[in-house]
């Protein structure tokens, strides 16, 4: 009997075997998107020498995001058909500039969470700016984003490129996971492998990523 | 253990600044700004004191101050003690760095937008050291803001006193060793940390935050001056992970035992503590590290043997490692380090030139 209630957090390991559930659930459930691949954290160059690294991220990049009416945001990838079927509602003459974002779940060390890093940019490769992003997003999260700055999206470091992101805070992360497994699943310890997709069931939707219902249920 | 606080605090890095020269609109050249900034501060935040040498001669526009060594822009939210210590192999006093006011290189470094961007910065590293202490962010998040805005200038003013009273609401925590509970040199008092009323906590996880800065040095040289610059971030490899201290009875988890630790990656698979560390020899350590301390900064001891001690020959070795401009001995025990060479926002941050042989078989 496992005394100590969970704290919402995993370990690097288990978030290593987390990530590849993840990923081939997602390429099972989500055939219009681009599938996740696992990173590995080569680019630190101390660890370019050991081929053993187990260190990782999962990366998921070059997904077109276009905006569509008002603020409902519809994903494409490439031009191909929208997950979210609003082609009916697009309207040519509003700001549909096709916007490319790259992201990449990695695991923070220190809050024992995953955390969700992204950027934007254009067709041209410009980077888009927090604010030009913030113009992208779902209007539920660009209302979160403006009430608290500080504490939800911010501009800072990827922890191996050396280029500025755009980072999802962690600090609440393993708050709303223990909540989330407590309320959702009735369990007080979830089987580690589901982590990351009821974990991205939450952070998705902010950046405009669902995830079909399917991926939710065993298989 | 005041003394090293005070000692921590008080150390600065003599800076002569020069405006790029693209920047400069008067005939001649204003000459560069001669700065003392202290280790434990950020390099915006001596904007204040640089402005004026400058001002006269900037082109017209908004000014958006950035830093650069030898070409290499400066990552602001690294403490400039650090940024010494890591990028001047062979210390350079004064340290010669570029300023810029214009074209700020947003492709590379995270905006600043002044104080606040650092302050930020700041609270934020708190709260993650927070986290990795205590399991959890609420010694700071319930901090106040006038408390939080109290530490933070106490940091910006690098004032040792105000930093103490404003940061007792802190339980940061004291590492527990058992070399510090044997040793009859300190006394009990000694081994609280900042805020000596009721923050004598130990450390409920066991982990300390630590930051490492890791330069691959793939040459070998003989004398830090013909160390070769680094042209990139992409060079260094940054570790943020929580260092955890594997305790054994009889046994001191020391500094070295922490590199590899927190390296498995390059050291193999996790190594015991170190063996035969006996009260006396800790002493030895603590006396010589008082000595290194005493000396000049970075003039340590580079021809410490840095022996990767019972270790197979292909492991890497430790060519240098500074912390606090000090290059402390591999033997000394990781909560005398941690707890006296940390930086306010309670990370300990030590920068490493490893060495990795080429042929590694795996």
């Amino acid at each position: 009997m496992n005394e100590s209630a969970w704290d919402g957090t995993l370990s690097a390991s288990e978030f290593s075997a987390s990530a590849q559930a993840f990923a081939e659930k997602w390429k099972l459930n989500n055939p219009a998107y681009p599938p996740w691949t696992w990173v590995k954290s080569l680019e630190v160059p101390i660890f370019a020498t050991n081929q053993q690294v187990e260190e990782g991220y999962l990366s998921l990049e070059n997904v077109c995001i276009v905006k569509s009416n008002d603020d409902e945001v519809a994903s494409c990838v490439e031009g191909e058909a929208s997950l979210y079927d609003k082609e009916d509602e697009e309207s040519t003459d509003s700001a549909t500039l096709p916007y490319y974002f790259d992201f990449h779940i990695i695991y923070s060390a220190s809050f024992r969470v995953p955390v969700l890093y992204f950027r934007a940019y254009c067709s041209d490769g410009r980077s888009l700016g927090l604010n030009e992003i913030e113009s992208v997003l779902p209007a539920n999260s660009a209302k979160v984003l403006l009430e608290s700055k500080w504490t939800f999206i911010t501009q800072e470091e990827h922890p191996y490129l050396n280029r500025p992101w755009c980072k999802l805070h962690p600090c609440g992360s393993s708050d709303w996971m223990k909540l989330l497994f407590q309320a959702v699943e009735k369990v007080d310890r979830p089987a580690m492998e589901l982590y990351l997709v009821s974990w991205f069931s939450v952070v998705g939707p902010v950046i405009g990523l669902g995830i079909p219902i399917q991926m939710l249920k065993e298989p | 253990m005041k003394e090293a606080q005070e000692f921590v605090w008080m150390g600065a890095i003599p800076l002569q600044i020069h405006l790029h020269e693209s920047e400069v609109t008067t005939v001649p050249p204003p000459p560069p700004a001669l700065i003392l900034a202290p280790r434990i501060g950020y390099l915006p935040l001596l904007l204040p004191l640089i402005k004026p040498y400058f001002s006269s001669t900037l082109p017209p526009g908004v000014d958006t101050v950035w830093f650069e060594y030898k070409g290499l822009p400066l990552k602001w939210y690294i403490p400039t003690g650090v940024l010494f210590d890591l990028l001047c192999a062979e210390p350079e006093r004064p340290w010669n760095l570029t300023i810029h006011f214009r074209g700020y290189p947003s492709h590379l470094l995270i905006p600043c937008e002044g104080e606040d961007s650092v302050k930020w910065n700041f609270i934020n590293s708190l709260k993650e050291a927070d986290y990795i202490i205590n399991g959890n962010c609420k010694n700071v998040m319930h901090m106040s803001q006038s408390d939080q805005l109290e530490l933070w200038n106490s940091v910006v003013n690098a004032n040792l006193e105000a930093f103490i009273r404003s940061s007792s609401k802190l339980k940061s925590g004291t590492i527990e060793d058992d070399y510090a509970s044997k040793s009859s040199l300190s006394s009990q008092k000694s081994q609280k940390m900042i805020g000596e009323a009721d923050t004598s906590v130990q450390t409920k996880t066991g982990k300390v935050p630590v930051r490492l800065y890791v330069w691959n040095v793939s040459e070998d040289f003989g004398d830090m001056e013909d160390a070769p610059p680094i042209d990139s971030w992409d060079r260094i490899s940054y570790v943020n992970r929580p260092l955890e201290i594997h305790r054994e009875e009889g046994k001191c988890f020391t500094l070295h035992d922490a590199i590899k630790t927190l390296l498995p990656e390059l050291f193999g698979k996790k190594r015991k503590p170190s063996e035969g560390e006996n009260d006396e020899q800790s002493f030895g350590s603590e006396e010589e590290t008082k000595n290194n301390r005493m000396t000049e900064e970075g003039e340590g001891n580079i021809s410490q043997p840095l022996e990767t001690g019972s270790t197979a020959d292909d492991d890497p070795e430790i060519k240098l490692l500074r912390i606090q401009g000090i290059e402390p001995k591999l033997e000394t025990p990781i909560s005398w380090v941690a707890n006296h060479l940390r930086h306010p926002e309670n990370f300990l941050h030590v920068c490493v030139y490893i060495k990795v042989p080429s042929a590694k078989s795996l």
